[in-house]
């Protein structure tokens, strides 16, 4: 029996380099807790990133770490795992890098259900190329390269997943340590591509566009904290509820205590749901939002290999193909 | 009346529709022609489209194999034999037939309309356009109909057998035996029964066709001597079956699983098809979104431990850039595959060309150096694809293996190579040592400057790698002025040890001094030798690219003058003036198709006309 890690067994002898107050600081330590708390193992497990604040997180993590190029983390992530489906990988990217740049990957390797751990953080700007408009940027962000504000409209990255055909999309507060706890710990016992949209504070660049729900004065009035089979409770005591309005097809607000069978039970495996749930906004959504087990690429992929990536004939075997002769 | 003809070495041209089957005859003759002892050298021209209008002349799907008993190098320059199934395949050939040549037509494609579509104006077999051709002119349409009349095809899929009437026909004028073909056609047509005997009996109507008709008054019939091919077992091969078995091979000696990632893209292709049938030796093959994610899926089967390769043509090979640096920077092993074709962008997709050297070799940002071979012949990406994956993970370092689509189509008799003679392939596996796990996975070797191969899994080793400047010794980030100089001497230096590994260049022919010397690399080697041979000048063949071999440069120092023939604008000739310091002639031919022996003859004998 090997003796149970704590959270300081997955840092690193390396300096943190984020700004003062990010956000990243928070995640961090609930990744590091998060390993400890699930079993992992540092040797075999993997964080793969791409470029941007967010994708410098495998040098903190005492495991096995690739910091690759912009956007391209989940294609490596997939390589990895073709070769070692046993591990354990991680990938840590941002709103550009996931979205933006490496959105093509993103989308293949949550509709091949890669085994991937993804953690995207969303602090809807670029921060490391000082500060731009992200492809999650409202309209309207003003920014160094947009100063009388964007125009492009935003994508939604969980609207993007389900799109893409993910088995997993859940939602989290960086400073949120229960909230993000639990839905790190449902994403790595998740066989499959997980997409865990991390709602992250850039507080040089984008600082409190989060705020009207990450606030915690306001937090239980403004935050839905989904749990799977209960209620969908929120406010003042678990006092309102969400409904289902068959006649607009929309979710609507109710007091829980006046008519609580009409509150809905949260059922992660129900896609519609889903959706409405990515697009409610205060209460915002979050937790696991979409869940469905399915066979995972790896498992299939060698389940599909004639000896499951074995050498269990020799190149002499064909070499001489369909038809060979000799000369004397 | 037979009339037979002993001659050394006959070149034949089968033309037709895209649609007609063509190439698939092709590469049948090819087969027969080698199970009876031939020497042959296939080309297969055929259009970007994948069924191009009928009749058109840009819709024309030609295979050329040239095959007897000297050692053939090349497709041939010119057919002795032509057999065009329409106008347009007759208007597209006829140029590059010699006078004299055998020209089998068939009649039925010969309709007001194809000869229209063809642009002929008036029928060439009636004005005078083929006066020197000896011609034959035969209804292999309604001939095929009527051979597989019992079969109760419709008409259009009767007609599809006319490529084995015509085959059969082949078959009897080179006096080669049906059964090859016919186990083929058993085999691959085993789940359609009718159309398989509907096949058979074409195949044997066209090769009776050619023995109790007409026929066999009319033209000769070719007797080949069997070829001097050193002793062993034989087959016909690709270049894409070669490099195929070639990588899969390299996974052996080097005990490791291959993992090849790869989008499609034409040449390329054909190699990720080949790899899917030789899974049993721990190949997988991934077909990625992008040709991006291709290469950055091999580097990361790389980092998990397997031999990751990728391959596409030009275009995609443009778009992997990036993740190669990535590589050289992690220090990654890798194989990069390039079946070059016709560009610049998409270019001319289905024709050959030899224009991505200086991508290859100069073409990544910041200073990026990385070890580039190539293979000349179909048979050697058997060997080239070996040396690339030894030297990828030697020195722990991505490598580009030059091949084109010349190679990846061309077919010619390889020899069995004994797998037992090959060096295995040894890992730089982790030796343990002194500090930490980060410090250890950047520990390179101190001759071949290869880092240890750490994969994730292996316990007490976890590291971080990525594109970052990493301090030389510990392996962490730095941003040091001085340890970014180290390291991109570092680099260079690796590049420069490649050159300890690999063998001295050899001559291909002729002496080891003199006035001109030819240098080729890739698949110009064919007609190069032949070239070579006919004018008694030295020919020098390169394999390695970058670095160069050790001692080129007191080789051509020799001669005093060089000849660089190319299907691209100079590319080696300014490698050769950057690295070498010499000042060759070029000889430079970019139109798609391969050098002709004659073309290099006469600019040989043009270059020794002029005074040194």
């Amino acid at each position: 029996m090997r003796a149970k890690l704590s959270p300081k067994d997955f840092a690193t002898s390396q300096e943190v380099r984020w700004c003062p107050g990010c956000g990243d600081y928070a995640i961090l330590k609930a990744v590091q807790k998060a390993l400890a708390d699930v079993g992992a193992r540092p040797e075999s497990t993997a964080f793969v990133s791409g470029i941007g604040c967010a994708s410098r997180f495998p040098y903190y993590i005492e495991s096995y770490g690739f910091h690759t190029i912009h956007g391209r983390a989940p294609a490596i992530a997939t390589g990895l795992k073709l070769a070692n489906p046993e591990l354990d990988v991680w990938v840590v990217t941002g709103d550009g890098d996931s979205l933006s740049i490496g959105g093509n990957h993103l989308m293949h390797a949550l509709r091949r259900n890669v085994d991937l751990k993804i953690l995207l953080f969303n602090n809807e700007i670029y921060g490391l190329t000082k500060g731009q408009y992200s492809p999650t940027s409202r309209v309207g962000t003003r920014s160094p390269s947009s100063p009388t504000g964007s125009v492009d409209s935003p994508v939604s990255p969980g609207q993007f997943a389900l799109g893409c055909g993910a088995h997993f999309f859940a939602r989290a507060i960086d400073t949120d340590k229960e909230g993000l706890s639990h839905v790190l710990e449902k994403a790595h016992a998740f066989r499959g591509a997980s997409l865990t949209e991390i709602f992250q504070n850039c507080i040089v660049y984008n600082e409190d566009v989060f705020g009207s729900f990450t606030d915690r004065a306001t937090a239980a009035d403004t935050q839905l904290h989904l749990r799977h089979g209960e209620p969908m409770l929120f406010g003042e005591n678990r006092g309102r509820g969400l409904r289902f309005n068959t006649a607009t097809w929309s979710l609507e607000v109710v007091d829980a205590t006046a008519t609580p069978e009409d509150v809905l039970v949260h059922d992660e495996s129900n896609p519609l749901l889903a959706r409405l749930l990515i697009d409610l906004h205060l209460p915002v959504a979050l937790g696991v939002i979409y869940r469905k087990p399915a066979q995972s690429f790896e498992d299939a992929f060698y389940a599909n290999h004639p000896s499951r990536m074995q050498r269990t004939r020799s190149i002499r075997d064909f070499l001489a193909g369909p038809a060979s002769w000799t000369v004397e | 009346m037979n009339k037979n003809k002993d001659v050394d070495s006959v070149v034949v041209r089968l033309a037709g529709d895209s649609g007609d089957g063509i190439q698939l005859m092709g590469s049948q003759f090819a087969v027969s022609t080698a199970l009876a002892g031939a020497d042959f050298s296939t080309f297969p021209d055929y259009p970007a489209e994948i069924r191009a209008p009928a009749g058109t002349t840009f819709g024309v799907s030609a295979y050329q194999i040239n095959l007897g008993r000297d050692p053939i190098t090349t497709a041939g320059d010119a057919p002795d034999v032509l057999v065009a199934f329409n106008p347009a395949a007759l208007k597209v050939s006829l140029p590059l037939l010699y006078r004299g040549a055998l020209v089998i037509l068939n009649s039925d494609g010969f309709t007001a309309r194809n000869l229209a579509k063809a642009g002929y104006e008036k029928d060439p077999r009636e004005d005078g356009t083929l006066a020197d051709f000896q011609v034959v002119m035969a209804d292999i349409t309604n001939l095929t109909l009527e051979a597989v009349r019992d079969f109760g095809l419709s008409k259009s899929e009767g007609g599809r057998c006319k490529n084995f009437y015509v085959l059969g026909v082949m078959l009897w004028m080179f006096d080669r035996s049906l059964d090859t073909v016919e186990a083929w056609i058993e085999r691959k047509l085993a789940g359609q029964p009718t159309i398989r005997d509907a096949n058979i009996r074409a195949l044997r109507a066209g090769h009776a066709y050619g023995e109790t008709q007409e026929l066999s008054a009319s033209i000769a019939r070719f007797r080949l001597p069997p070829a001097e091919l050193p002793a062993g077992t034989y087959r016909s091969i690709t270049g894409a079956e070669a490099l195929a078995l070639g990588i899969a091979a390299a996974g052996e000696l080097a005990n490791r699983s291959v993992m090849f990632c790869s989008y499609p893209i034409t040449p390329a292709s054909p190699m990720l098809h080949r790899l899917t049938h030789l899974r049993e030796l721990g190949v997988g093959t991934f077909q990625a979104e992008d040709e991006i994610a291709s290469i950055c899926a091999a580097i990361g089967a790389s980092y998990g431990g397997m031999i990751g390769v990728t391959s596409s043509s030009g275009p995609g090979i443009a778009l992997k850039t990036e993740a190669m640096g990535l590589a050289v920077s992690a220090e990654l092993p890798l194989v990069i595959v390039n079946w070059q074709r016709g560009g610049p962008s998409t270019g001319l997709p289905t024709k050959t060309e030899q224009s991505d050297l200086y991508q290859a070799v100069y073409g990544r940002n910041a200073d990026t150096p990385l070890p580039v071979l190539s293979a000349s012949t179909s048979g050697e990406c058997f060997d080239m694809a070996i040396e690339a994956v030894r030297i990828a993970v030697r020195h722990m370092t991505p490598v580009i293996l030059l091949a084109d689509g010349y190679l990846s189509n061309a077919a010619e008799p390889w020899r069995l190579p004994d797998i037992d003679s090959y060096e295995p392939i040894l890992c730089n596996v982790p030796q343990g040592g002194e500090g930490s796990a980060q410090r250890q996975a950047f520990t390179r070797h101190p001759e071949t400057l290869g880092r240890a191969w750490i994969t994730p899994g292996m316990p007490g080793l976890m590291h971080r790698i990525g594109g970052l400047e990493k301090d030389i010794a510990t392996g962490h980030i730095s941003y040091d002025p001085a340890n970014h100089q180290q390291m991109t001497d570092m680099r260079a230096a690796k590049l420069a040890a490649v050159t300890h590994f690999i063998p001295n260049q050899a001559i291909e022919l002729g002496d080891d001094t003199g006035d001109l010397v030819v240098v080729g690399w890739g698949s110009t080697y064919g007609p190069i030798y032949q070239a070579a041979r006919a004018t008694g000048v030295s020919f020098v063949h390169l394999r390695h690219l970058n670095p160069l071999p050790p001692n080129l440069g007191a080789l051509l120092d020799r001669f005093d003058r060089i000849l660089v023939p190319e299907m691209n604008n100079g590319q080696l000739a300014t490698l050769l003036r950057d690295k070498l310091r010499v000042d060759p002639l070029s000889y430079c031919k970019v139109s798609g198709q391969p050098f002709l022996i004659r073309e290099l003859v006469a600019k040989i004998e043009a270059v020794l006309g002029e005074a040194s």
